[in-house]
């Protein structure tokens, strides 16, 4: 976001609204950069779902011709676009750059339970215990990767986790 | 939605069973069914190709269905007769009566509501009126939210007006460019809710200017959707190569490669015969010359590559040109 701010032609930081998550370990310099950009707003929040909870209220009054960029982690970006089809914009019409972690968002299809942050291809589910193999399928939805059973044939198997999305 | 071809065994036969004179230089023909009872479903801004026969070839001419989609007993098309008429327009208006039998391919859709919209704004300009006759009904069936702007020169040219105005009231405003009346664009587009879709049909000119009024205001693409209809430009004659068939096709002055071909037996897909819908889309074999690219469909990059022609629209100028067909 700060380099499309900077890049941006004149005039575009004026009419931005840049909502912020900051954890812990950011950078108290790019703070300081992101808010010397002559945004029209910036609103710094202290965790992802304070920033969505943000988001969703902004856009129940929003007008056509207001253009939403996200970017951070897949399941970040997923989530902001999942609040925009919900207030009708088309997921085709968020501007979305990944950046950070490849960390997953994952969906156990057993109980539903959402694991966020998931970095290995097997994880016991901290919903039902099963454990979970992490498939490609993607679901646009529910911002998540499916997670399936990993041993259903043998309960016994317990394949080994692998670092599979750093 | 990726859109099918039309297989030319998939034709339907319908019979002409009744003619209307709606406005100035308009027509509504509907058609039945001869072989079977239904004719195929279809949705809102779908249109159908017809055939027609004037003894030394065959015209095909693409036209919006403005019946109702809930019903399948027959369809309706208006024509307008136009003063350049390539053959079709004039064909319709003169040749066909009821009793007429006609050859028509089944329906196909490259102007679909959106049906996730929260509101949908139609624009229509003149004849341009015919899709949104059948998307009004679609939507108003839905329960959707709409509302039509529908410019037309005068009353007596603006088939469907009256008609429109007594179904849906307030959703749907009338505007006489005669009477200098136009339709507030940058208005429109303004303070609309997020999910807004807005549809234009209509010249081309109208067109165009509601696209980048939306671009303006900083509507995504993916809101703004338009259907164009215009026949091939004509220019000089050349002739092409087919590669596959060993047949070298004249392409004369008022009709398309794609016509020419189909003239010589040649039968490859197709759906809008517009430039939009791709289906045409021809692999050039070797060229010595210039292709003239009237679709709508190829980028820019694609263009500049030159592997690629939309032959129900494109032209060339040049000494020779090869087609893999």
């Amino acid at each position: 976001m700060l380099r499309m701010l900077l890049d941006a032609p004149d005039g575009f930081a004026g009419r931005t609204h840049l909502l912020y998550v900051a954890s812990d370990k950011s950078p108290v310099p790019e703070l300081n950069r992101l808010r010397s950009l002559g945004t029209d707003r910036i609103d710094v929040l202290g965790s992802t779902d304070d920033v969505l909870r943000r988001l969703d209220g902004l856009l129940t009054t929003a007008t056509m011709g207001t253009r939403l960029y996200a970017a951070g982690s897949e399941g970040f970006v997923g989530r902001v676009v999942v609040i925009a089809v919900s207030h009708g914009i088309d997921h085709k019409s968020v501007l979305t750059e990944h950046s950070g972690s490849r960390a997953r968002r994952v969906q156990c299809v057993h109980c539903k339970h959402i694991t966020e942050d998931v970095t290995v291809s097997i994880l016991e589910c901290a919903g039902c215990g099963v454990l979970l193999f992490v498939r490609d399928h993607y679901s646009r939805r529910l911002a998540a990767f499916q997670g399936v059973c990993a041993n259903a044939e043998d309960p016994s198997e317990r394949p080994v986790p692998q670092e599979a999305y750093v | 939605m990726s859109p099918v071809a039309v297989s030319h065994k998939e034709e339907i036969r319908v019979r002409v069973d009744d003619v209307i004179v709606v406005a100035d230089r308009v027509k509504r023909f509907r058609l039945a069914p001869v072989d079977k009872g239904q004719l195929p479903a279809f949705s809102g801004g779908a249109h159908i190709t017809v055939m027609m026969d004037d003894g030394r070839r065959r015209i095909r001419n693409p036209y919006s269905l403005m019946s109702s989609p809930a019903c399948t007993e027959t369809y309706e098309i208006s024509v307008l007769r136009v003063a350049e008429s390539r053959g079709g327009s004039t064909y319709m208006h003169t040749r066909v009566s009821p009793g007429t039998e006609l050859w028509i391919t089944p329906p196909g859709n490259l102007f679909p509501i959106h049906q996730l919209a929260r509101k949908h704004i139609l624009i229509a300009g003149g004849i341009g009126i015919t899709p949104f006759m059948a998307m009004t009904a679609q939507l108003s069936t839905l329960g959707h939210d709409f509302e039509l702007h529908y410019a037309m020169r005068a009353e007596a040219t603006g088939a469907y007006g009256k008609a429109l105005k007594e179904t849906y009231g307030d959703r749907v405003s009338l505007y006489r460019t005669s009477l200098g009346e136009r339709i507030p664009l940058d208005d429109l587009l303004e303070e609309r809710p997020l999910g807004t879709h807005v549809y234009v049909c209509g010249p081309e000119r109208m067109i165009d200017s509601v696209l980048d009024s939306g671009r303006l205001a900083g509507w995504p693409q993916e809101n703004l959707h338009c259907e164009r209809f215009l026949p091939p430009p004509g220019g000089d004659p050349f002739t092409v190569r087919l590669a596959r068939s060993e047949l070298d096709v004249h392409v004369g002055e008022h009709e398309s490669i794609l016509e020419a071909v189909e003239a010589a037996g040649v039968n490859p897909p197709y759906l809008c015969r517009g430039g939009v819908c791709g289906q045409c889309e021809t692999r050039v074999l070797s060229r010595d010359g210039v292709m003239d690219h009237n679709d709508h469909y190829l980028t820019a990059e694609e263009r500049a590559a030159g592997q690629q022609l939309m032959i129900c629209m494109s032209r060339f100028r040049g000494r020779q040109l090869t087609l893999d067909l």
